[in-house]
């Protein structure tokens, strides 16, 4: 459905995207995953023909891009970083006006508004104004815009960017059910809970590279040892270097937290039994602590 | 479902959506500008006419005929070119430049199967009718007060077309540099307002330095109002295809330039 070789793309002396390739098979939610800055909106904008790239080749519906760029984006919806709803209109109007884009007629796209509006949850808004929604409500009309020409593939650049967990759930709830219905997504996200929860595939990407590319299990139990122990406290530097360093197969002190990777926790367990002023949390390793891993504990700015 | 099978559709669909796709942009700011027709009915129509019969009655009171025309008539056709050009630089200015820059219209347009090309040719048409618009309100206005006689006065409406891509391209050159709103400030105070004043608009140019007067001819708005004033009132003229190449020059080399510029700002 996308195929993605040897891209390139540079903007004066800095090249945000180094040689990255994947493929998105028919049916599959891929996340692209990368600290702010990797590259990932660059290699989405390049998928969609929206930027030159300066090398490598990229086919999007069994079409090349950027050559045959617009006539791809007929079978593709987008939902973009930034909402770009059209305040001049109302939620109805906003899906009638995009389907027009699309070579639809006023009908056609009357017939589909009202699936549409259902699907995102907005059926008593149909004939509000665009600055009446909140956050979660626009991003829900931002997806059923994107759907206005029933497409295959679904570009998301951070779909839940800004959203509170109740309409961040709804959202992965839509997206499940369109992954359901047969279309490929294609995702960018920068939460790693998003992503393993909604993700058949992820490839984790940072400086223009991508780094690791893998279903969301396999990528955590090849990278990472399966528990993870995280302490914090008073004294957590002491009992680190006494214990945590060398009864975990890894570890490494975060600020104010140590992170243990074990394979076997119970001897790490025992040092802890009657520190008072150390908290423990054991937990399962997840795409998280692999992220970290690789792309390491910088803030990236 | 092999990709070949997938891709058929498309090439379907796409036959429909041919090299008319521009009509969807002026389709939309059509929509936006029929639920907004009170203010853009006084602001872009009201507000010219109201100069018009202003001045035409009250300075033309003091004024000697012009070439044999009372003042209003003079006006009237200047007001019309110079209408045409205002109404297209506005929305070519300030309306263009929200629509890409403050509310990201133009790059939602461009996640469908639409080109930069598609959207700015939309916009440019788009300044073109409500220059075209106002123009006509004028030519109503001078209808009424028995100044225009002929149907012939009737060709000034493609003259304002062809003012308005001219001017709606110029602006839109502008809208692709702009970083804000500041700099249209500038355009309109130190490039239209000065060209107005050496274009045959308020006054005749021919008492103006000659130096003023050839440079003027380097600029699109004479050739506007020389054509107008003989379609309306029926003042001679010479040249007729250079004043309308001109025009016409200016109107496709700014929206050329124009989608050039877009491009570049939004496709990098």
């Amino acid at each position: 459905m996308l195929t993605v070789e040897h891209l390139h793309k540079r903007y004066g002396a800095l090249e945000v995207v180094r040689d990255v390739s994947f493929h998105v098979p028919v049916g599959q939610c891929f996340g692209l995953l990368g600290p702010n800055g990797a590259g990932k909106t660059t290699t989405l904008r390049c998928c969609l023909g929206l930027t030159q790239p300066d090398a490598g080749s990229i086919r999007l519906v069994g079409l090349p891009i950027p050559q045959k760029a617009r006539e791809a984006r007929l079978r593709v919806g987008v939902v973009p970083q930034f909402d770009n709803l059209d305040p001049d209109f109302t939620v109805t109007e906003n899906l009638i006006v995009f389907g027009r884009y699309f070579g639809l007629s006023r009908r056609e796209c009357e017939a589909r508004v009202g699936r549409l509006l259902e699907f995102a949850g907005l059926t008593d808004k149909a004939d509000a104004r665009i600055e009446a929604l909140s956050g979660g409500m626009k991003r829900r009309l931002t997806l059923a815009r994107a759907m206005i020409n029933d497409p295959q593939v679904l570009f998301m650049d951070e779909p839940t960017t800004g959203l509170d967990p109740q309409a961040r759930h709804l959202v992965w709830d839509r997206l499940k059910t369109l992954v359901t219905e047969g279309r490929t997504i294609v995702l960018t996200t920068h939460f790693m809970d998003e992503a393993q929860r909604l993700c058949d595939r992820v490839a984790i990407m940072d400086q223009g590279v991508l780094i690791a590319e893998d279903a969301p299990r396999t990528l955590i139990e090849r990278e990472i040892e399966p528990v993870v122990i995280e302490v914090y406290g008073e004294g957590v530097e002491r009992w680190f270097h006494t214990y945590g360093k060398t009864l975990s197969s890894r570890a490494e002190l975060a600020g104010d937290t140590a992170f243990c990777y074990c394979v076997d926790p119970e001897p790490l367990m025992k040092t802890l039994e009657g520190q008072r002023e150390l908290r423990a949390l054991r937990r399962a390793a997840n795409l998280e602590d692999v992220f970290l891993k690789l792309t390491g504990r910088d803030l990236r700015d | 479902m092999t990709e070949a099978a997938i891709a058929s559709p498309a090439t379907d669909t796409s036959r429909r959506v041919s090299r008319w796709r521009f009509a969807h942009v002026v389709y939309r700011n059509y929509l936006v500008w029929r639920k907004l027709i009170g203010s853009a009915l006084v602001g872009h129509l009201a507000d010219p006419l109201i100069w018009l019969v202003g001045l035409g009655f009250g300075l033309g009171r003091l004024m000697p005929p012009i070439g044999g025309l009372r003042y209003i008539e003079f006006l009237a056709s200047g007001m019309l070119c110079y209408s045409a050009m205002n109404s297209a630089s506005f929305e070519g200015l300030w309306s263009a430049f929200t629509r890409l820059k403050v509310q990201r219209t133009w790059e939602s347009i461009l996640n469908a199967p639409m080109t930069v090309a598609d959207v700015v040719i939309g916009e440019w048409v788009w300044c073109a009718l409500k220059g075209t618009l106002s123009a006509a309100a004028i030519l109503l206005v001078m209808a009424l007060l028995g100044i225009v006689q002929t149907p012939l006065a009737l060709w000034v409406l493609p003259i304002a077309l062809v003012v308005g891509l001219a001017f709606g391209g110029l602006a839109l050159i502008i809208t692709a540099l702009a970083k804000s709103y500041d700099t249209f400030t500038y355009y309109f105070s130190l490039l239209l307002m000065p060209m107005t004043l050496i274009s045959g608009v308020f006054f005749p140019i021919d008492q103006l330095p000659k130096i003023v007067q050839t440079a003027a001819q380097f600029l699109p708005l004479v050739h506007a109002t020389t054509l107008a004033r003989a379609l309306a009132v029926g003042t001679p003229v010479d040249n007729i295809l250079l004043h309308v190449a001109v025009l016409v020059f200016y109107a496709v080399a700014t929206v050329v330039i124009a989608a050039k510029l877009v491009e570049r700002r939004l496709m990098r």
